[in-house]
């Protein structure tokens, strides 16, 4: 019998992508040439095998639903447990609920049906490979209450500002949760608690009026629940703004991010029936990396480059990420660019961005 | 079962003994092409494109790795409540067993799968060919001819006719002469394979056929020489466009490097008739600062470090630096070290080629095409020669 299960709860993620996320929510935003960030934390429950994962979304889910399906590529369409999809259709005039209480209060029989004992919470802004059974062991061993993972930062980069901190003790148990921007444990936003601890915790903030579970049960009470850190040192970016978002895309150039992410365990996504990427005689490409079905006739320096695009004889594409289905015609140049799905560029034009701030081009534009 | 219009039996037990090394462990189906299909997997999709919902696929030589790759038919779509794609091996029956001893004699055993769905016309195809076709229209073409049975030809040149099952119609396309491999061609129409009957005539010959001790139980040689003899109506279909027998080592070589020119005769990206296949959902290809690739297709997985010339790489395959491929075909997951040189080879799945190999340079024989595995000897080091 499966002890785990699984939620993903997006609610309190700032959609801060600019136009990646003015119709999408931060979780489906494209990365890494084929993926959405969901799919790591997703792939990561997958290799766990929890009993099922819960998804709370609050808006802007149509193109997360899309993706997600009925979660057949992480090999969550089961008969029992699997994935549930769970948007805020609550109607019971008696709650009095609020935040992301609201959604624990409403869908208390996802919980109480599972026969998992404990649950594994997490979000999907830090991208990692955190083995969860691991993390899941080592609270059993550990005995603790609650167990959140963390990473020790060596270079804390603008992204981390906004991520909670943890102070441990030598027993790696945590003593306190703060936010103070030059401390390096960054928190993963991935803690494990029992079920039953939870349900009662739901229970007594709705009663007293708490409205942020991880604010007003764990970080209020690290006094009194036993909190351990479990350590987590493999591939970790955190994607909380466009300039993360650009910076971390172009950071899986370097080998030692790309064989972090990728090379032990595969990352799952919905499947997409392309060809293999055609290169035409006339194609120059380095340090990139290229997702099926391209076309690519052009040069590509230090890009991103997702399913589907075209790069026409004589364009150039340097230091830009260019999302599914794109199309740039012949001779246009494109520097420091994130281009959306589907956007069409013509002939000649030159579009450059900033190295630091790079310029977006919205879905579906024509230019 | 609901009744169908139509089913499509495919032939998928040939082992394809000419393609040596590659049909080892699995069957001509199965073999690898384009940087990421199976050969079988142009059929499914054909027919799933086509809108063919039933599907029987015939199997026999090395099934292991075409049953388990067809699984439920999800990839192709053929995953349906009713219909779909069923894996048909030969089976026991009660007057004793033995293997499909022919292609007509797989369709006659399974009678029974087909009489299940009750159609009207029977699509019969095979694994072996690289070709996009919408059997719609060609099912479309038989019932305005109202035939009893309809071939699909491609127009061959005259030299090549004597290597194919040709076809001699009259001018309105019907059929009164069928001839295997001819050395006097009267005709060039050659028979691509794939037929679709009538099933209730194709039912009564096959029983009939069925029961001739003497028949080799073939489509070419039995089935269609009995129909003309009795007189059915036969139709030629004529198809345009791209289609390839891949079953020699240098025909699927051919056909690989057909898809490398920058206006290829089959656009394997035609979002209305995509090809589908199981996706082995790899990360996105890195190709490093020093590589080159160009006139190259490559598959999703790759890490390039060399340089890649006219050649196809399927997935997983890694080139280290200082490595130059050109010409060739490199099937999945190959390792390939650095200051390699390859030129003009195929090289099987898993292989690992070490630093410093060189292959298919100064060979005796230009126009081979050099098939390489773990177990090849045809590689030679060049560590003494410095590069």
């Amino acid at each position: 019998m499966k002890e785990l299960m699984g939620v993903i709860n997006l609610d309190h993620e700032l959609d801060k992508l600019n136009e990646l996320t003015y119709f999408r929510c931060g979780a489906a935003v494209p990365f890494a040439s084929r993926y959405r960030l969901i799919d790591f934390v997703l792939s990561n429950m997958m290799r766990a095998e929890l009993e099922s994962v819960g998804l709370f979304v609050r808006r802007k889910y149509r193109s997360l639903m899309d993706h997600l399906g009925d979660g057949k590529s992480w090999d969550m369409n089961r008969k029992h447990g699997g994935l549930f999809i769970l948007p805020p259709d609550w109607n019971d005039p008696t709650d009095t609920s609020i935040g992301d209480l609201q959604h624990y209060h409403n869908n208390l029989d996802f919980f109480k049906r599972a026969s998992a004992k404990y649950i594994v919470f997490s979000g999907s802004q830090h991208i990692n490979t955190v083995d969860l059974q691991d993390v899941f062991q080592y609270h059993l061993e550990k005995g603790a209450d609650v167990t959140l993972v963390y990473k020790a930062i060596d270079q804390l980069q603008p992204e981390h500002d906004p991520c909670l901190r943890l102070e441990l003790n030598e027993d790696n148990l945590v003593t306190e949760i703060h936010q103070e921007k030059h401390h390096p444990n960054v928190y993963l936003d991935i803690f494990i608690m029992e079920k039953k601890l939870f349900l009662e915790q739901v229970e007594y903030c709705i009663a007293h009026g708490e409205s942020f579970f991880f604010r007003d049960v764990i970080q209020k009470n690290r006094a009194n629940f036993k909190i351990a850190g479990y350590e987590y040192k493999g591939y970790h970016a955190v994607i909380n703004s466009l300039e993360s978002y650009y910076k971390n895309s172009l950071e899986l150039l370097k080998q030692e991010n790309y064989l972090g992410l990728f090379k032990e365990n595969p990352v799952q996504t919905k499947i997409k029936y392309e060809a293999p990427t055609r290169y035409l005689d006339s194609a120059s490409v380095t340090n990139s990396l290229v997702a099926n079905g391209c076309v690519i006739g052009g040069t590509v320096e230090n890009s991103v480059i997702f399913r589907g695009v075209q790069i026409r004889e004589g364009a150039k594409i340097i230091n830009s990420v260019i999302m599914q289905k794109c199309v740039i015609e012949e001779n246009a140049v494109i520097e420091n660019v994130i281009m959306d799905k589907d956007v069409h560029l013509s002939k000649e034009r030159i579009l450059v961005g900033d190295s630091k701030r790079p310029f977006v081009i919205a879905k579906s534009s024509k230019i | 079962m609901k009744k169908k219009e139509m089913v499509a039996m495919l032939l998928a037990g040939g082992q394809g003994k000419r393609l040596k090394g590659l049909t080892k462990s699995l069957a001509k189906p199965a073999v690898y092409f384009g940087g990421t299909y199976r050969i079988i997997d142009f059929p499914l999709s054909n027919c799933s494109n086509s809108g063919i919902d039933t599907v029987g696929v015939l199997t026999q030589y090395e099934p292991l790795v075409l049953h388990s790759y067809i699984g439920v038919g999800s990839d192709w779509d053929l995953n349906r409540k009713d219909g779909g794609v069923f894996v048909l091996p030969p089976h026991e029956r009660e007057n004793g067993s033995s293997w499909y001893r022919g292609t007509a004699d797989a369709i006659y055993r399974n009678l029974k799968f087909v009489d299940q769905f009750d159609p009207e016309h029977v699509l019969i195809l095979s694994g072996d060919h690289i070709y996009k076709m919408d059997y719609n229209a060609m099912l479309q073409y038989h019932k305005s001819r109202n035939a009893d049975c309809t071939i699909s030809v491609i127009d061959v040149s005259l030299e090549e006719a004597s290597r194919f099952g040709i076809l001699n119609t009259d001018e309105d396309l019907k059929i009164y002469e069928f001839e295997e491999k001819p050395a006097k061609p009267k005709s060039t129409l050659a028979s691509m394979g794939v037929y679709i009957f009538k099933w209730e005539v194709l039912r009564k010959h096959l029983l009939e056929d069925g029961e001739k001790p003497d028949s080799s139980h073939d489509f070419g040689k039995d089935i269609i020489p009995l129909m003309l003899a009795d007189s059915n109506s036969l139709y030629a279909y004529p198809f345009e466009g791209y289609w390839r027998d891949v079953g020699t080592v240098t025909s699927l070589w051919e056909a690989n490097m057909d898809l490398l020119s920058d206006h290829p005769p089959l656009n394997l990206n035609d979002p209305n008739w995509r090809i589908f296949t199981r996706n082995p959902n790899q990360p996105a290809q890195y190709v490093a600062p020093e590589a080159k690739v160009s006139s190259c297709i490559i598959n999703e997985g790759c890490i390039v470090r060399g340089e890649v010339k006219h050649s196809v790489l399927f997935y997983g395959v890694e080139v280290g630096e200082g490595s130059v491929i050109t010409d060739s075909v490199i099937m999945p997951k190959v390792k390939i070290g650095k200051n390699v040189r390859i030129h003009k080879a195929i090289i099987s799945e898993n292989t690992v080629i070490e630093d410093y190999m060189e292959i298919g340079n100064d060979r005796e024989n230009e126009d081979e095409i050099l098939l390489i595995d773990n177990r090849s000897k045809k590689r030679k080091s060049v560590a003494a020669k410095t590069i």
